[in-house]
């Protein structure tokens, strides 16, 4: 497998990871809004409410900056990050 | 103005800018108290914004493809951020969302997910590929990596449906703003936004809408927030409302249980003014099945990963990286009016409810509300009404109603903050309605003028003229959007919401193939962007015109079925046809890896 293939691989593993985190996220928890909604949460708001007011924007942001991060250290690792910075 | 220095020196320029918007606040507020009437501060607010935005737009004029385009390729992470952050949020965003939260609770708050979340898609499957592409539109990008003009064509009929849908939406919110603040009939207001919104864009382009959307964002965001903060501290509420507003929301609940969810009779209701609601749903409680949830949620998400005017903003950073991170920090400056607006909600409702707070209104006597001030400044506005349906003479939860929109700019009035509060409010409406307007006259202008003029029509055509064509479309854009929104068809939010459901039907699926399946061609792109569009446009129409439906979707959510039909048709076609060549093969190779040039400079 050539450095690009597997480059396009690990990069495609954490494209996976990242979309899994984000669809628990935007998806996954809201199937069970109802339950959840019963159970008191972070500062005392319902859980359910919670998340859409706060919860899962904010796990939003913080997964775009890990993913970057991760992405960045894939592009090193195989050679393929841009040379010059901002 | 030296590009290289002006840079350097971004986040002291917009210091500077952020120190003297405030010291505009205080002059205004100091203005206030020694007698300066309310609309001369609300003119002098909007009037203030909007010449500093045209000034921005007038530095930053320029004769170059690149500038104007992309913004010379340039725009620092943290910068672009904001801009994005202003580019994005829409007058529905500052103006409407709140109030949707205030009315529709749960069931609304899909939308936070949905315009959220949509950003992680941006982030991991399109944004920095198509920056590595090093195209100047999103059509460019489909015209290349798959080839031929009909393709390119297709892609410029997707974005204009759906970015022109948007577009009307936004002039008509700048013109309720500028109608409200300067007090002038609404189908001369729109005009007047109309010309506001091209002085940003028309001789700047990308470039001056960029540095137009940071001075936005800044106004916009301090105009959000402060009355939020401030409104949770005069009621006591806690001095930091994101935290500490669990105990108002329990109280809400609490009061709605006392007062009851009492349903109006038809008659009853056909005495309400068109557009005012009133409370019918449970402020925090689960309202809304999980499909009807996540089926909102997720067309906005797909929606947001294939919105031109928002992928077109990661063109301008100066590489892939920053393209990434780029997303990161838009998201982050979304988040922090995002999180606010169900606050601001809260504040709002319980401020008109609780009758232990000054300010209650149920229970109290009709007479005695209607003998307040901001009830007759906001019921002439056509934004309030109460009647006494039930003949008992006092106002209850089922006979107060309200437009969308007041939850955002009569909560500060109501909540007894000074006027000066309420100007800013509007010069925060203008700034977010302005900016997402700009990028997205900017968006289908450019689109025309680069891949329908320049790549199809007249390859050969100087910059120069490139650039008058740029801008005579700007202008006809701009104005046919404003003819429209002075016919006041549809409502802000429906229309925004419509403009995600088109993109999804008709680019998601080629964008993102795109760059991940390299075995998507020509052929299969164009019946996944004309049979996406397609299908999402019939059965919009088919559910209008009193279609049942299927599977749940809504007139709200027929991307989802726009976008599978997209999906299908572009996979089958493909593997019917030919694969694409090995020069298209390597591009996508190309693409996938962030060193190196970019694809469209090597031609």
């Amino acid at each position: 497998m050539s450095n690009q293939e597997k480059h396009w691989e690990k990069s495609r593993g954490l494209l996976m990871i990242t979309l899994a985190i984000w669809f628990v996220f935007s998806i996954g928890i809201f199937l069970f809004g109802a339950e959840m909604n019963e159970v008191t949460g972070p500062f005392g708001y319902p859980w359910t409410y919670w998340f859409t007011c706060q919860g899962s924007l904010g796990a939003f942001v913080i997964l775009i900056f890990w993913f970057a991060n991760r992405q960045e250290k894939i592009d090193e690792e195989f050679g393929f990050s841009e040379r010059e910075d901002e | 103005m030296k590009q290289g220095n002006f840079i350097d020196n971004l986040p002291k320029i917009y210091g500077i800018y952020t120190g003297g918007f405030i010291g505009f606040i205080i002059i205004m507020a100091i203005a206030e108290q020694m007698g300066m009437t309310a609309k001369a501060i609300g003119i002098a607010f909007v009037a203030f914004t909007v010449f500093i935005y045209a000034l921005i737009g007038y530095l930053s004029r320029t004769a170059q493809a690149d500038a104007y385009y992309v913004a010379g390729r340039q725009v620092p992470t943290v910068f672009n951020g904001m801009a994005t952050a202003a580019d994005w949020m829409s007058g529905a965003s500052f103006v409407a969302m709140a109030g949707g939260i205030y009315f529709k609770g749960y069931g609304y708050m899909a939308l936070l997910v949905g315009w959220t979340g949509g950003y992680v898609l941006v982030a991991s499957l399109l944004a920095p590929y198509l920056r590595k592409f090093g195209c100047y539109t999103v059509p460019d990008f489909i015209g290349t990596r798959y080839g031929g003009n009909l393709a390119r064509f297709s892609a410029v009929v997707v974005l204009t449906v759906a970015s022109f849908t948007y577009v009307t939406a936004q002039i008509n919110a700048t013109g309720t703003i500028a109608s409200v603040a300067l007090d002038i009939p609404f189908q001369y207001a729109v005009y007047i936004g109309l010309i506001s919104i091209l002085l940003c864009s028309m001789l700047g382009g990308m470039r001056g809408v960029t540095w137009t959307q940071v001075a936005q964002y800044i106004v916009l965001i301090i105009a959000y927030l402060l009355p939020v903060f401030w409104i949770s501290n005069k009621i006591g509420a806690g001095f930091f409302p994101h935290f500490m507003l669990a105990d108002e929301v329990a109280r809400i609940g609490e009061l709605e249980a006392q007062f009851g969810f009492v349903k109006n009779s038809a008659a009853d209701l056909a005495t309400v003014p068109k557009g005012l609601a009133g409370i019918t749903k449970a402020h925090s409680a689960v309202n809304a099945t999980p499909w009807a949830f996540i089926s909102l949620a997720l067309a906005m998400m797909m929606g947001t990963a294939s919105l031109p005017h928002v992928m077109m903003r990661y063109f301008t950073t100066p590489s892939v990286k920053a393209a990434r991170k780029s997303v990161g920090w838009s998201l982050f400056f979304i988040f922090l009016l995002y999180s606010s607006a169900p606050m601001l909600a809260t504040l709002s409702k319980l401020s008109l409810l609780d009758p232990n707070l000054s300010t209650g209104i149920i229970g109290k006597s009709i007479a005695e509300v209607q003998a307040i001030d901001w009830y007759q400044n906001w019921n002439t506005a056509n934004l309030m009404f109460i009647s006494d349906f039930n003949g008992n003479g006092t106002v209850e939860l089922n006979e107060f109603f309200m437009g969308g929109k007041a939850v955002v700019l009569a909560t500060p009035e109501i909540a007894g903050l000074p006027y000066v509060i309420s100007g800013l409010v509007a010069a925060g409406g203008m700034a977010a309605a302005m900016s997402t307007a700009d990028g997205l006259i900017l968006a289908i202008a450019n689109a025309i003028s680069h891949d329908v003029y320049y790549k199809i029509i007249d390859p050969k055509a100087e910059t120069a003229k490139r650039l008058v064509v740029a801008r005579v479309l700007l202008v006809v854009i701009g104005f046919a959007g404003a003819t429209i929104a002075a016919m006041e068809i549809q409502g802000i939010l429906g229309s925004v919401i419509w403009a995600f459901d088109f993109a999804m039907s008709g680019l998601f699926f080629p964008l993102v193939l795109g760059v991940w399946w390299k075995r998507a061609n020509r052929q299969g792109a164009i019946a996944g962007m004309l049979g996406g569009l397609a299908a999402g446009t019939w059965y919009l129409v088919w559910v209008r015109t009193g279609g049942s439906g299927f599977l749940g979707i809504t007139q709200l959510t027929f991307g989802i079925f726009g976008s599978a039909v997209s999906l299908v048709a572009m996979v089958v076609v493909s593997l019917m046809t030919q694969e694409p060549d090995k020069a298209t093969q390597k591009m996508v190779d190309e693409v996938r890896v962030p060193s190196g040039k970019t694809i469209l400079g090597k031609q």
